[in-house]
């Protein structure tokens, strides 16, 4: 019986199994940012300990930092949190991709960027979007700060495996679909539960013809259903992305690398505790209605009606999630105005996501009710997009272009909702209070349906506002 | 760095009704602007807590008076999903909580807070149901976690529960951080350090 890259990955890095039961589980790449890393680092200095791997462990700074003068923290919390990372790396020897680096951005993007994300590795991050690097073929998941002190102090942590489930979508997706609402239909489908106790591979024709960043999308949102990691096997489109990275393999390595590489991708004979087949060609355009990631629906479909359902239960979560979005049931989605149009964060916000927005938005202008704003991912995609004049079709359109950070997504630097302002965002979570404001209200899309959303003032269709038929491979 | 076992946990408990209860809602982000942990009890749901708008306590259960010397929280499926921030259970053991039974957890939640040394134990919901009832009914009631023999009792009220056998044994062993067990095995971590090509 052959082996899945879960167990493979899991076998290379087991140390042994702790007096619980779980497994002490070796973590190749550790990778810090500034919110969840402070305290660890204070347990370590509580016990006396030292950074076990220096160099296993990369820093950046992404979720507090403002986006309109990222050297100015909007508040001395911020910039006490910002000297807590770069003295903590500096006092451990960790290496830190600080704001004059270039290379600083979301952990996210900035991991696969420089290379540092490789196949058959183990990843861990105190971000619960780690599962984003499981589109290389790493194992990747989000840990507490707690475990942030178990990975600095012995590079490993104690971990039960998980199950694995494949998650097959096969075919092409039909065009103004795309990789985000693949993962929201995924989410929609299984349940923002359905994961929990899996370990999600992603394959399927769909997924081999994805570009990276298409597979970084779907991965991203892995937790959203549940899945604590989601992995797509490694092959020549992985291979081709981290070629010449900094972190990557030299030249003289890299043939080696490539081989071991191949050799972490799941048997063709591989058993899974679930399989699940879905049809690229079923994926509509998908956007969330509610206050859970697995509140989607197509863009043609209606809001749910509690009243169509005998489910007690059902009932309460659909009252519970339109008394919050203040939206009326029954009645279609398309067309509810919105306040507010974000572009970015680590599951939206690399290269290919503005690029493509950036072809419908050429010309157009964001209606006058809307706030607009496009925070890349990382300097580095920043400084890409503005040598491509991908920075002035934005702001020609009516959108603020930012600098690098989780921005909107998570509200922690000034970038927030107000009052119940209605958002519509290539983010990942629409929970209650996600944005800043504690009765803000999210909708989750593709970049393509925010930059239509942006246009027409109002949740629509990509299809209709533009003419989607040119589209060409973007997450 | 001995721990004590958790073997049992007792006191009131409150009902906090809801589905998919995630970690933003526990903690609110902008809480997170801290370099400590020690701040956090006061902000655990907070924004569910107070009315956004006017500032005013709202009707949750956590505002009611008659719950106010709860410890344990008995509550619905996939609890603490979302965010991995540790701040969530942070903030609740902060708050005053020592357990919490519910019908399922999010995982990176549910490691999070057995590290932390409060059990979340499962419960099925046709049979957490009257707990709720009889604590929503009597706020006195002691509610005793039984993390041994795998029961949540009130009253006379006795429900069976499961907690994955790791987590039981974890706490039961008062070996729930397990950081000093991770440092024992230096030898195998430089091992398996060695072996990997991206490491060594």
């Amino acid at each position: 019986m052959g082996k899945t890259l879960y167990q493979k990955v899991w076998d290379a890095h087991s140390v042994g199994t702790l007096s619980d039961g779980r497994t002490q589980l070796f973590i190749g790449t550790h990778l810090i940012h500034e919110v969840t890393s402070p305290q660890a680092f204070g347990m370590l200095r509580d016990l006396e300990l030292e950074v076990k791997y220096p160099k296993r462990t990369f820093a950046t700074i992404d979720h507090i930092v403002p986006t309109e003068n990222q050297d100015q923290p909007a508040d001395p919390l911020a910039a006490e949190m910002i000297d807590a990372i770069r003295m903590n790396c500096d006092d451990f020897g960790v290496t830190y991709f600080d704001l004059k680096s270039g290379k600083q951005g979301i952990v996210h993007v900035v991991g696969p960027e420089q290379g540092i994300t490789q196949p058959g590795s183990t990843i861990a991050c105190g971000d619960s979007h780690t599962a984003t690097h499981g589109a290389f073929g790493a194992i990747a998941f989000g840990i507490g700060t707690t475990q942030v002190r178990d990975v600095l102090a012995t590079q490993t942590m104690a971990m039960e495996k998980l199950k694995a489930r494949r998650i097959e979508v096969n075919g092409t997706l039909r065009p103004g679909v795309y990789a985000k609402d693949v993962t929201l239909h995924i989410i929609r489908l299984l349940g923002a539960k359905g994961g929990i106790g899996y370990a999600y591979e992603y394959a399927g024709s769909t997924f081999d013809n994805f570009t990276m960043e298409e597979r970084m999308t779907v991965c991203n949102m892995a937790i959203e259903g549940g899945a604590r990691c989601g992995y797509v096997n490694p092959d020549d489109t992985t291979f081709e992305f981290l070629k010449g990275r900094p972190y990557a393999p030299s030249e003289e390595e890299w043939d080696a690398a490539v081989e071991g590489w191949k050799s972490f991708a799941s048997d063709p004979d591989a058993e899974f505790d679930d399989i699940v087949k879905i049809n690229a060609e079923d994926i509509e355009p998908t956007v969330t209605w509610g206050i859970s990631p697995d509140h989607g629906i197509a863009i043609g479909e209606n809001i749910p009606d509690s009243a169509d359902t005998d489910d007690a239960e059902e009932k309460a979560v659909i009252d519970e999630a339109l008394a919050y979005m203040k939206i009326p049931a029954g009645t279609p989605i398309k067309g509810i105005p919105i306040d507010v149009a974000f572009m970015g964060s680590c599951t939206n916000g690399r290269l290919s996501d503005f690029r493509e927005a950036a072809k419908f938005l050429k010309g157009r202008k964001v209606a006058s009710s809307v706030k607009a704003i496009a925070v890349p991912g990382s300097q580095i995609t920043a400084i890409q997009c503005e040598k491509e004049g991908i920075d002035k079709i934005f702001e020609e359109a009516g959108f603020e272009w930012r600098a690098a950070g989780c921005s909107m997504c998570l509200a922690m630097n000034p970038d927030k909702l107000i009052g119940d302002q209605i958002c519509a965002s290539s983010s990942n979570r629409n929970f209650k209070g996600r944005q800043g404001s504690p009765i803000g209200r999210t909708v989750l899309m593709s970049p393509v349906m925010v930059a239509a959303a942006a246009v027409e003032g109002k949740i629509a269709d990509a299809r209709e506002t533009f003419d989607v038929t040119d589209t060409c491979a973007v997450a | 760095m001995a721990i004590e076992p958790i073997t049992q946990v007792s006191g009131r408990a409150i009902h906090v009704p809801g589905a998919d209860i995630d970690t933003d809602r526990i903690i609110p982000a902008r809480f997170m602007k801290c370099v400590t942990f020690d701040g956090l009890g006061e902000y655990a749901f907070y924004d569910v807590r107070f009315d956004p708008e006017t500032g005013e306590k709202t009707n949750h259960p956590l505002n009611d008076d008659r719950f106010s010397q709860a410890s344990i929280m008995l509550t619905g499926i996939n609890f603490g999903c979302g965010s991995s921030r540790e701040h969530a259970p942070q903030s609740l053991g902060k708050y005053g909580f020592k357990a919490i039974v519910a019908e399922s957890y999010a995982e990176i939640f549910f490691g999070n807070s057995t590290t932390l040394g409060i059990p979340c134990v499962i419960a099925k919901k046709e049979e957490l149901d009257p707990l709720k009832a009889a604590v929503e009914a009597d706020p006195t009631l002691e509610v005793t976690i039984d993390i041994e023999n795998l029961t949540v009792s009130g009253g006379d009220i006795t429900i069976p529960v499961t907690i994955p056998d790791s987590a039981r044994h974890a706490l039961l062993s008062g070996k729930y951080d397990p950081i000093a067990e991770l440092l024992e095995n230096k030898e195998k971590i430089e091992a398996t350090a060695a072996s990997l090509s991206y490491v060594s």
